[in-house]
């Protein structure tokens, strides 16, 4: 028979006080909650008149001119989606060895200070690496490293035009070096929490550094490691002053890497100012849209690292 | 377990009595800050602060960046005149963010290059005020290249993507002896909603009717394949520092900034280098017969204007203000109002006008001032005039 719940009650002098900050404090936690949908009623209910004006078409239309009131969100879903993809494509390797040196590699006094720095640059405010990229990442990427790709693939799509450095290629590198502290640390303290059986299970089976690591370590902290990435591609879709200051703000989807392009959040930034009318209720609806999947992104996120600290035991028993 | 359940008839119940520690020093901490809060709150009511005699007046502005350094040098120098009395505060943001805060009385004044359309001066009750007049420049970033020629067509060429190359033959015909590149140029365009790009595409859309037909004139254009910054600072950070690249912007910007520009060839045929003068010559032949302070402004339009010595992008400025300056979302008191219009009567005159040529507007001639004389004297607060 399972033994009965003991139920703890505090009685004293503090009952009173107590049940006041349980629901005071119950409160607070709800008016989170009534803050985040009143933002997403409010949002919906004044993209209405963009919403019933364009409908599903919005999606999919190519212009965005004020002067004919003709508004689509295509441009700036593939230039969010074509810079993410940039960022994620460079910034997860690099990410995930940094991980897994500070995490299997490095010695003691080299692993405390430099996960200490990593996560130092989680905390830089996005407009400073928008200032940086500005006036140091942007000349450098434009006379080094565009010229350096254009002399041998200067004949494919990706790389045809002007390398000005205000394009999608720099704002897609600037995005993937403010994802890497993110997606290193948590893919870092996910390989961290895989216990030392595991690898001494490989080791003992004579597996060498490398594979150790790949079997036992990457493999095993999978879903925590692919949850650090979509944390850090929720962050790259959301990223603003960063993208605007450096992709040159062209409201038309071009496939050259080195043609100016735009995102959701950049418009919204470039617009918000002036907008009005159906204009206003179109920029809503885009920023509704970047909402809903920066929403997605970041609940699918933490349900794979969750989902992956719990499934690891506490203590070395068991698989 | 099961003895003390039938002992009982109802399960256990432990109870414990929580040590009530520290709580003398949390109702001290908890007095004291809000002790703190109130304090701050009637530093903050009192506006002991904020500084300034208690009959000091903050006006505020937003819009255009066109005519930006005049409006700040001239903010500068009131403060001055009016002893600390009268602040003016104008933001910047481009003509369309001007015009929407003006529309929703976020604002005392907004600064526009685009006029108002007909329908919406008179919706609103908004008087056009011509301030300032101002050349717009073709700025350019090739080293190589000190005495750019340019004409009409052919700039509009390169905005429309139909001349790609600095070393086409549409330009090397204009700049004989010139040795042009062959890099491909790259156009700087504005992203926000701007005056200066009403202006500019108007007088392309004058030169070339293929401009006309596929983009016409408007506060935001699309461009085709240009790079976008936002207000005429950021058009003038990005031409400088993007090489083989040209964008258009205020004379005042690109002299400010050391940016090269191009001799424009002018409707009479001659090549014209943008200045105060210039511009005044251009305002002077090419003004149009102008409409009253409430009326219909859409169509003035100095581009272009005929004369030996008109520079052929010059436009009007405007700053729009209610003709009834109470209204029950401004809230707007009469000091300050009385002080609004005070400023833009100096402004307009002689004293405020002064400024323009040293950072490369051009005066307003006579007879404007006359015309923005009896728009100000039009302006009411709860319909009695202020002047």
């Amino acid at each position: 028979m399972p033994a009965p719940r003991s139920r703890l009650t505090f009685s004293g002098r503090s009952s009173g006080a107590d049940m006041l900050f349980e629901y005071g404090v119950l409160a607070i936690a709800l008016s989170t909650l009534v803050l985040v949908w009143g933002l997403v009623l409010k949002m919906a209910l004044d993209a209405q008149p963009s919403i019933e004006r364009f409908g599903p078409g919005f999606f999919i239309g190519m212009q965005w001119n004020p002067n004919n009131e003709v508004f689509g969100a295509l441009p700036f879903i593939f230039g969010t989606l074509l810079t993410s993809g940039i960022a994620m494509l460079i910034g997860v390797p690099l990410s995930i060895g940094i991980a897994v040196y500070l995490s299997e590699l490095a010695p003691p006094w080299v692993r405390e200070p430099l996960s200490f720095v990593v996560e130092l640059l989680a905390a830089v405010p996005s407009v400073i690496y928008g200032l940086w990229a500005m006036y140091a990442l942007r000349p450098f990427i434009a006379h080094s490293v565009e010229p350096f790709f254009m002399s041998f693939l200067g004949w494919t799509p990706p790389f045809q035009g002007n390398a000005t450095g205000l394009d999608k290629f720099t704002a897609g590198i600037i995005l993937a070096i403010m994802i890497i502290p993110t997606v290193t640390s948590v893919s870092k303290e996910t390989m961290r929490a895989v216990p030392d059986s595991q690898r001494e299970a490989a080791l003992s089976l004579g597996a060498t550094r490398y594979e150790t690591t790949r079997i036992a370590v990457l493999s095993y902290s999978r879903s925590g490691i692919f949850g650090a990435c979509i944390l850090g591609l929720g962050r790259a879709i959301g990223e603003t002053m960063a993208v605007t200051m450096t992709i040159g703000n062209a409201n038309r989807i071009s496939w050259s890497l080195l043609d100016p392009g735009q995102t959701m959040s950049s418009l919204i930034a470039n617009n918000w100012g002036e907008a009005q009318g159906i204009q206003l209720s179109a920029l809503i609806e885009i920023g509704l849209v970047l909402f809903i999947v920066a929403l997605i992104v970041n609940l699918f996120a933490r349900l794979m690292v969750g989902r992956f600290m719990r499934a690891v035991p506490s203590t070395g028993g068991g698989l | 377990m099961s003895e003390q359940k039938a002992r009982n008839g109802k399960t256990t119940e432990d109870k414990v009595v929580m040590p009530h520690r520290g709580g003398n020093s949390m109702i001290l901490v908890a007095g004291a800050v809000i002790v703190v809060i109130v304090v701050i709150a009637a530093i903050f009511a009192t506006g002991v602060l904020s500084g300034g005699t208690k009959e000091s007046v903050t006006l505020t502005g937003a819009g255009a960046t066109f005519p930006m350094p005049l409006i700040l040098k001239w903010a500068d120098v009131y403060y001055n005149n009016t002893n600390h009395k009268v602040k003016v505060n104008y933001a910047g943001g481009g003509s369309g963010a001007g015009i929407t805060q003006i529309e929703g009385n976020h604002v005392n004044f907004a600064g526009s290059d685009a006029p108002l359309s007909a329908a919406d001066s008179s919706k609103y009750g908004l008087l056009h005020i011509p301030e300032t007049i101002g050349p717009i420049v073709a700025a350019y970033n090739e080293p190589s290249v000190t005495n750019l020629k340019l004409d009409g067509p052919t700039l509009a060429k390169m905005f429309m993507k139909n001349i790609t190359t600095w070393n086409d033959p549409a330009i090397v015909a204009l700049n004989p002896g010139v040795t042009l590149p062959t890099d491909t140029i790259t156009t700087v365009v504005r992203s926000d909603s701007s005056g200066t790009t009403f202006a500019f595409s108007g007088y392309l859309a004058v030169v070339s009717t293929e401009f006309k037909t596929l983009y016409g004139q408007g506060k935001s254009v699309s461009w085709k394949n240009a790079i976008g910054a936002s207000g005429n600072p950021g058009v003038a950070a990005t031409v400088k520092t993007t090489a083989h690249s040209i964008g258009y912007i205020d004379l005042s910007y690109a002299e400010s900034n050391n940016i090269q520009f191009a001799q424009l060839k002018n409707h009479d045929g001659n090549f014209v280098t943008a200045s105060s003068d210039t511009a005044s010559a251009a305002a002077a032949s090419g003004s149009v017969s102008l409409p009253a302070g409430n009326g219909d402004w859409s169509h003035v339009s100095i581009l272009d204007a005929p004369g030996a010595t008109s520079y052929p992008i010059t436009t009007f400025t405007y700053i729009l203000v209610y003709k009834e300056l109470y209204n029950a979302q401004s809230q707007m008191n009469k000091t300050a109002a009385k002080e609004l219009v005070n400023f833009l009567w100096w402004a307009v005159h002689g004293t405020g006008q002064s400024y323009s040529s040293g950072l490369y507007f051009a005066p307003l001639p006579a007879s404007v001032v006359t015309l923005d004389e009896a728009t100000l004297n039009s302006i009411t607060y709860n319909g009695v005039a202020l002047r």
